[in-house]
């Protein structure tokens, strides 16, 4: 077998369809890695090994059959997925103490597309404790680490799923999206990933965060890893009202393209609050790709200050309704279940939840009670109406827009825990798409002098995934 | 307003009601009563991590078609919201229903009361929601609630009355006329006894002449259309003497206690709610165009007010008799169908009304099932009408036909019970019966013309009760007062 850790997806995939690489030995080899390197980063919550070398091996027995049909993209590659997406038989936790014990009796609809494309489930990741954090600190099960140096955090919350792909114990894996939660541990951690278009990806499956805004969204070290595993997942579901019947392209045939891009630059994503790092490393990118002919222009997002305040008010208050169902009645931790059921109640979710989620149902109850719903959610709900619009227009006038991820490069475990203020700012270049549930993706570019990886952004009109997978392989290109 | 010493009653109802349809109102489970605990469920209606609710297309046509048949407005585009609260019988903490744009708006509904006044009451809305589990409380004491999720997700419609309703009375007759049109449309089974059809009242008194709505309180937990009316009536009997008595009354929610005849207040901190509506973020906005508005429009079923107008008309009988023929379904068809052969509208009615219901009262078996068939029936009526049969052989033939299910026909022919009408062989009875009693007949002449009752008797008994008495009665008079 050639180097594990060098073969993308595809390579993976193709390998094992012509019959040079086993599905089982790279099953085997990615589960190896898991337990080790994948323990040293404490990114897996649980590792699905059954399951992984079932399905490898009965990938294995159809290529000997020679029945494995180019219908199965992602044939014996195996993949990691975030602990928040249901996978029946081994534990969703969502890196929470009050979903002890739970076990799915379901699989997601992304899970089920998965496994019909041949892909090989490894494991569930660890991340923020339902998807709620910047860092990956949040889990009950303790932070993941940066792949890049242990004393930094890997970002979040999909910093489980992140840390999998640029360890490459994985070539592909998902994770989910409420505010950044893709993008922002992608640029921490140096690997691409895809917020996609709200309605993209079905969400069944997917443990709710905030309803309105949550996408899965995948994570891979190539352009061409992250269209296919896109590829995959995507599509109309009927379990999902909101997923959309879009007649997707074959990605990876459209990903070399001599188009010239007309690129925006918001003026409000280079404000106050950009490390001067990841500024510069930024203008790079726009001047390269400049020199291969595209166009770049200034735009404005005015209500780009706006953005954090109405993210955090929507995304608590549907929070604050989507975690009411941990109560201890059903399934997952009961605490004082021998009392009368509000003392039950609230010992449960007193012990059952971390001081991030409280914080959130409490923000979220808070914004949605009588007397203060017009003031909070319904206010919060016109200007993300105008966040939306901004990007409508902004998109009448260029074909992308480009950012940086985040703010700053990866920073310190324990920095920034006790300030959620200064923590909820990581996601001040992603939530605002997530709001208009417009795309976009954080492409690997250039490191600050220590080392540390940067991410660009790209930002898209809906369903136009197509234009960032084209622009993140020109600029993967140009910079190797 | 008399009866509640100068105050008068202000009472509006919300109704709940099931809807009949296949599945559950966000998932593929069936819809049905009296299954195993937990055995109609999924991850869906469980509200397990991850599932999502996906709306039923047949049961937003059934409240489409509730919305319509009261004469209210369909909303073209209607959101649902989630109404948050804790409670065990609720998997997701919160219930799926619509707040500020609910489906249906307005509407009508018309009464009777039982002395014949008509009245009217309009609707505020009509919304679309999933209805919860059921918690089930141990007897007294001991032992574990259990909690059956077979009913989460049933879909009900919300029927919300405005508050214009004056009597318990009036409530009562407005809840039945609501339970028959949801009976005629199909939108429910009306069911109570089964919890398809629930209903909470709110209620406050004023003072005659005032125009201002008092303090009201809410009433939950009536389990039957009687019950309701007697919930109401204590209420009100208990806020009028509260204000009597220079107390006032605090807005409250109570329970019914049926079998104490009794509303109590329920503990504060289960009412205490908060439900922070918000848009229910997991479904699109409802979008019902016109041309499916339409569609339900024309496959509306006749309603019970134009069946009854038209059973006046065309059958000419008493509107009351129409409105008592068009309490159900099931019984205005039955005597539809009577009418396609029966010659005698009226004959008819009353024979469904009188004899049949009440046979059926007795035995409790299902008019659309029971033996004896609409066209059965009819037979009878006509043998009446043509005088072929007397009234009173009718109801032998019809006992017999609820015994054995045979044809009037066969049973007449059996029990030889054709009535005699001829004159010429009646006449021949009477002649003989004349010469054999001279003496009554001298007495008869002479005034005791309280016989004549004695000579129809004999006629009868001669004839084995086959003499029509009608006929006997005018020959008999004619041959004795000749």
């Amino acid at each position: 077998m050639p180097e594990y850790k060098e073969l993308t997806a595809k390579q993976m995939a193709d390998g094992v369809k012509a019959g040079k690489l086993s599905a089982v030995e790279l099953t085997k080899e990615a589960i190896k890695l898991a337990k080790t390197e994948g323990k040293a980063l404490n990114a897996f919550i649980t590792i699905c090994e059954e399951k992984a070398l079932k399905q490898a091996a009965a990938i294995d027995a159809l290529v000997k059959k020679g029945t494995s049909s180019p219908s199965k993209p992602l044939a014996g590659v195996p993949v990691a997925i975030k602990d928040n997406i249901s996978y029946t038989g081994y534990a969703t936790t969502c890196a929470s103490h009050i979903l002890d014990g739970y076990i799915p009796p379901y699989d997601a609809t992304c899970v089920k597309n998965l496994i019909d494309a041949g892909a090989i489930i490894i494991g569930k990741t660890n991340m923020d404790e339902f998807a709620m954090g910047s860092s990956n600190e949040n889990s009950f099960y303790g932070p993941v680490k940066n792949p890049v140096n242990h004393e930094l955090v890997p970002g979040g919350s999909s910093g489980g799923s992140t840390a999998v792909v640029a360890q490459r114990i994985v070539p592909i894996a998902f994770g989910s999206e409420t505010g950044g939660s893709v993008r922002q541990p992608a640029a921490l951690c140096g690997v691409f990933g895809l917020k996609p278009t709200y309605g993209g990806i079905s969400r069944y499956g997917l443990v709710a965060f905030a309803s309105s805004t949550d996408q899965i969204g995948p994570l891979a070290r190539t352009a061409e890893d992250i269209a296919l595993a896109y590829q995959v997942a995507a599509g109309r579901d009927e379990n999902d009202s909101t997923s959309v019947a879009f007649d997707h392209p074959v990605y990876s045939e459209k990903l070399t393209t001599d188009k010239k891009f007309k690129i925006g630059i918001p003026k409000e994503y280079f404000a106050e609050g950009l490390d001067d790092e990841v500024k510069q490393v930024v203008e790079e990118a726009i001047k390269l790709l400049e020199k291969a002919g595209h166009t770049f222009k200034e735009i404005s997002l005015p209500m780009t200050e706006r953005a954090i305040a109405v993210y955090y008010i929507i995304t608590s208050a549907e929070a604050s309704s989507n975690l009411a169902r941990y109560d201890g009645v059903k399934y997952g931790l009961r605490e004082a279940g021998d009392q009368d059921l509000m003392t039950m109640y609230s010992t449960t979710r007193a012990s059952g939840f971390g001081a991030e989620v409280k914080r959130r149902i409490m923000l979220g109850t808070y914004v949605l009670s009588a007397g203060y719903y017009d003031a909070y959610y319904r206010k919060a709900s016109q200007v993300r109406e105008l966040i939306r619009l901004d990007f409508e227009k902004a998109f009448n006038e260029v074909d992308l827009i480009i950012s940086p991820t985040s703010p700053t490069p990866a920073f310190k475990l324990g920095e920034k825990i006790d300030d959620p203020l200064t923590m909820y700012l990581s996601d001040i270049y992603t939530a605002s798409a997530s709001l208009a549930g417009n795309p976009g993706i954080s492409v690997p570019f250039g490191k600050t002098k220590d080392g540390l990886p940067i991410g660009v952004q790209f930002l898209a009109p809906w369903f136009a995934e197509l234009s960032l997978f084209q622009i993140s392989n020109i600029l993967q290109k140009s910079a190797s | 307003m008399s009866e509640y010493d100068g105050y008068e009653p202000v009472i509006g109802l919300e109704i709940h009601a099931q809807l009949q349809t296949e599945s559950k109102i966000f998932c593929g489970c069936k819809n049905a009563y009296g299954e195993p605990p937990n055995t109609l469920t999924c991850p869906v209606c469980l509200g397990l991590p991850g599932a999502l609710p996906v709306l039923n297309k047949q049961a937003v046509e059934k409240a489409i078609k509730m919305i319509l048949a009261v004469g209210g407005k369909v909303r073209n585009r209607s959101v649902f919201a989630r109404k948050n609260y804790f409670y065990p019988d609720l998997p997701k903490g919160y219930q799926i229903s619509q707040f500020d744009k609910p489906i249906g708006e307005g509407g009508v509904i018309n009464f009777q009361l039982e002395d014949g006044t008509k009245k009217s009451c309009r609707l505020t809305r009509i919304h679309i929601e999933e209805d919860a589990g059921k918690s089930l409380h141990p007897e007294k004491g001991e032992g574990i609630t259990r909690v059956d999720l077979n009913r989460c997700g049933t879909p009900l419609i919300e029927i919300v009355s405005e508050p214009e309703m004056r009597s318990p009375e009036e409530a009562y007759a407005y809840f039945v006329k609501v339970k028959q049109i949801l009976q005629y449309t199909k939108v429910s089974t009306g069911d109570m006894e089964k919890g398809h059809l629930r209903c909470d009242a709110n209620i406050s008194v004023r003072p005659v002449g005032q125009e201002e709505f008092g303090t009201r309180t809410e009433i939950k937990n009536m389990n039957s259309f009687k019950g309701v009316e007697r919930a109401i009536k204590f209420e009100i009997q208990r806020q009028v003497k509260l204000l009597k008595s220079g107390g006032s009354v605090t807005q409250a929610t109570l329970l019914w206690d049926e079998s104490r005849q009794v509303a109590e207040a329920m503990r504060s901190k289960e009412e205490a709610h908060d439900y922070r509506y918000f848009p229910e973020p997991d479904l699109v906005n409802l979008v019902v165009k016109d041309d499916w508005i339409e569609n339900v429009k024309e496959n509306m079923p006749e309603l019970p007010d134009k069946k009854a107008e038209r059973f006046v008309k065309d059958y000419q009988i008493r509107p009351y008799d129409a409105m008592v023929l068009t309490d159900t379904v099931s019984l205005a068809d039955y005597y539809d169908e009577v009418m396609q052969s029966a010659k005698d509208g009226r004959i008819a009615a009353n024979w469904v009304q009188s004899e049949l219901l009440g046979v059926l009262k007795d035995s409790g078996d299902d008019i659309s099932t029971f033996r004896v068939r609409p066209n059965m029936i009819a037979d009878i009526v006509n043998k009446i009408e043509s005088k072929e049969i007397s009234g009173k052989m009718a109801k032998t033939v019809f006992a017999e036909m609820v015994e054995t299910g045979k044809g009037a026909d066969a049973i007449i022919k059996e029990k030889g019970l054709v009535q005699i009408s001829d004159e010429k062989q009646l006449l021949a009875i009477i002649d003989t019966i004349i010469s054999a009693n001279s003496g009554n007949v001298d007495k008869y002449k002479s005034g005791k013309t309280n016989l004549l009752g004695f000579f129809v008797g004999q006629v009868m008994k001669e004839t084995k009760g086959q003499a029509n008495p009608k006929v006997v009665n005018r020959l008999l008079k004619q041959k004795l007062d000749g």
